[in-house]
């Protein structure tokens, strides 16, 4: 499976006199089995970005290839290509409206075809997947807690089997033991199902802990396009574009400043214990 | 599609018009219409119409945009003119076919053309240089006496105001719904109208009850904020008539005279 942009251009309000450039000269290329974070400002086209990933929007010149194909082909079927790339939007639990639960995760699968016996299972596979117990499979999905229902919202997502996992700021609104959860959850996901997982994200930590693979958006533009490590070396340009570096990261550069033998690169909690440690048990 | 939607057809420039007392225009437009029907000769027709040219002059609006405003009505316009052409009695000028047009005929069809083009013309200028909140304002404030017979003018005013507000936002978010689901695969577009009626299913419902909660957070908000009703509550911008409004008065003043001496 891959996933290929190519010079990707859009324009907010084409042909008015609000015209503005949202994605200059994009080109991306999304392989099988990685996890992803996107960072930028807000405004800076990230939303728009995964949004062409999934054709919900169509890009105004340059043209994207899913496993080789033209996805703005006339022969293409984009109803394909949003099941092989699953979008999760922000407060993705704002989409629920079925009468129950298992009703709402079978909505996507069944619109895309899947024969009944194939979505059921389908289906409670997903919600399995994200921790939503039997007893709620037959309840409104109104009646949960703000949490379940988002896992119910990415579970209807899940059960279409997408290869790429888009999610938009999935952590929106939760609390840190609901954030750590759900992060986790993804992380799972991705390793047992070796699908990919693009996060788009505010948080610097939860890339610099999850991401493999960090792109950074400023102004339409991707900036950067590397390891996380490699990328939050960059304190000052990330800066300049409003964004900042992981806390653990900015600590550690100032010790090592101040003239502490730590690897200022950490990017963790845990690396940075174990870079002071080290420093302080050697010297 | 939902993102060119725009409410309303408020052209934003400054004139005098527009800077007149939204009451003034509202009870105007009432005074231009009723005067439309009760002008009966071409002489009273040419004082309403001068009357429009004028304001629309004053108005600093394009007067294309202001024909455009026509469009919706054209139609009809043409088909009454026609209706009224060909079906007047009266004294006969000319025969065609099983049609017959008479004098009365076409003095109805262009009366009735022009009246019902000038009444047209005449009020949305008054949205094009009004508002909707200062409308709303403008129109609280005159139908006040209600109050009286126990009608809740504030309530309906407030009503009117927080819907207007909240157009935009749920705009906004009907958008995002319909990608959402579009994303898990729903189709909007094709299929009979009843296929399409059953599909607008996931759209109403997270709408509704997104709708619900935002109206419960506005009302804890608002109370947050002591709001009690209309009782004893002042405005930010209250209505305060001006020197253009006095010339605004006198010159329907002017128009309710023409409607009297002239026939």
């Amino acid at each position: 499976m891959s996933l290929i942009l190519d010079k990707i251009n859009y324009y907010y309000g084409k042909g008015t006199a609000f015209e503005s450039a949202a994605l200059k000269n994009i080109s991306l290329s999304i392989p099988d089995g990685e996890f992803i974070g996107i960072i930028g400002h807000t405004g800076s086209g990230k939303s728009t970005l995964i949004q062409h990933m999934n054709g919900l929007i169509k890009a105004d010149s340059g043209s994207i290839y899913y496993n080789g194909k033209d996805i703005y082909d006339k022969d293409f079927k984009m109803t394909d290509l949003r099941r092989k790339v699953g979008l999760v939007f922000q407060y993705p639990e704002h989409q629920l409206f079925e009468a129950t639960v298992i009703k709402d995760v079978l909505f996507g699968p069944t619109n895309m075809g899947m024969d009944k016996l194939k979505a059921e299972l389908a289906a409670y596979g997903a919600l399995k997947a994200v921790g939503i117990g039997d007893d709620l499979i037959d309840a409104s999905p109104f009646e949960l807690s703000g949490g379940q229902k988002r896992r119910v919202a990415i579970a209807g997502v899940l059960a279409m089997s997408p290869e790429i996992l888009v999610l938009d700021e999935p952590t929106a609104g939760l609390d840190p033991a609901g954030r750590t959860e759900l992060l986790n959850l993804l992380k799972e996901i991705h390793e047992t199902k070796g699908i990919t997982v693009i996060l788009v994200s505010h948080s610097m930590e939860d890339v610099a802990e999850y991401a493999e693979r960090l792109i950074v958006i400023d102004e339409g533009e991707i900036k950067y396009d590397d390891e996380p490590r490699k990328v939050f070396a960059h304190a000052d340009e990330l800066r300049k574009m409003g964004l900042e570096i992981p806390q653990c990261t900015e600590l550690m550069g100032k010790l090592a400043d101040a003239g502490l033998n730590v690897d200022r690169n950490c990017l963790t909690i845990d690396e940075a214990v174990n870079s002071i440690l080290k420093a302080a048990l050697s010297s | 599609m939902l993102r060119d939607m725009t409410i309303g057809q408020y052209y934003p420039v400054e004139s005098p018009i527009h800077r007149l007392d939204p009451r003034t225009k509202f009870l105007g437009t009432i005074i231009y219409v009723v005067s439309l029907f009760l002008f009966k000769t071409f002489w009273g027709f040419l004082l309403a119409g001068g009357f429009l040219v004028m304001v629309t002059i004053l108005a600093h609006i394009p007067p294309k945009y202001v024909l455009k405003g026509m469009r919706p009505m054209l139609f009809l316009l043409l088909f009454m003119m026609i209706f009224n052409l060909l079906l007047t009695p009266g004294e006969v000028i000319g025969e065609w076919w099983i049609f017959s047009v008479t004098k009365e005929g076409i003095y109805a069809a262009l009366f009735m053309g022009l009246r019902l083009a000038l009444l047209v013309l005449g009020s949305s200028l008054m949205t094009y240089t009004t508002t909707p909140n200062k409308l709303t304002s403008g129109m609280e404030s005159v139908f006040g006496f209600l109050k009286v017979f126990k009608v809740p003018v504030h309530e309906m005013a407030m009503m009117i105001s927080i819907a207007l507000r909240f157009i935009p936002i749920l705009l906004e978010e009907t958008n995002k719904i319909m990608k959402a689901q579009q994303a898990r695969g729903a189709d909007f577009e094709s299929g009979g109208p009843i296929k399409r009626a059953k599909a607008l299913i996931p759209i109403l419902v997270p709408l509704f009850v997104s709708s619900f909660r935002r109206a419960g957070e506005l009302a804890e908000a608002m109370e947050a904020r002591c709001y009690h009703g209309g009782e004893g509550r002042t405005k930010m911008k209250p209505l305060k008539y001006h020197k253009g409004d006095l010339v605004a008065y006198l010159m329907l003043a002017g128009l309710v005279a023409g409607c009297i001496f002239i026939p």
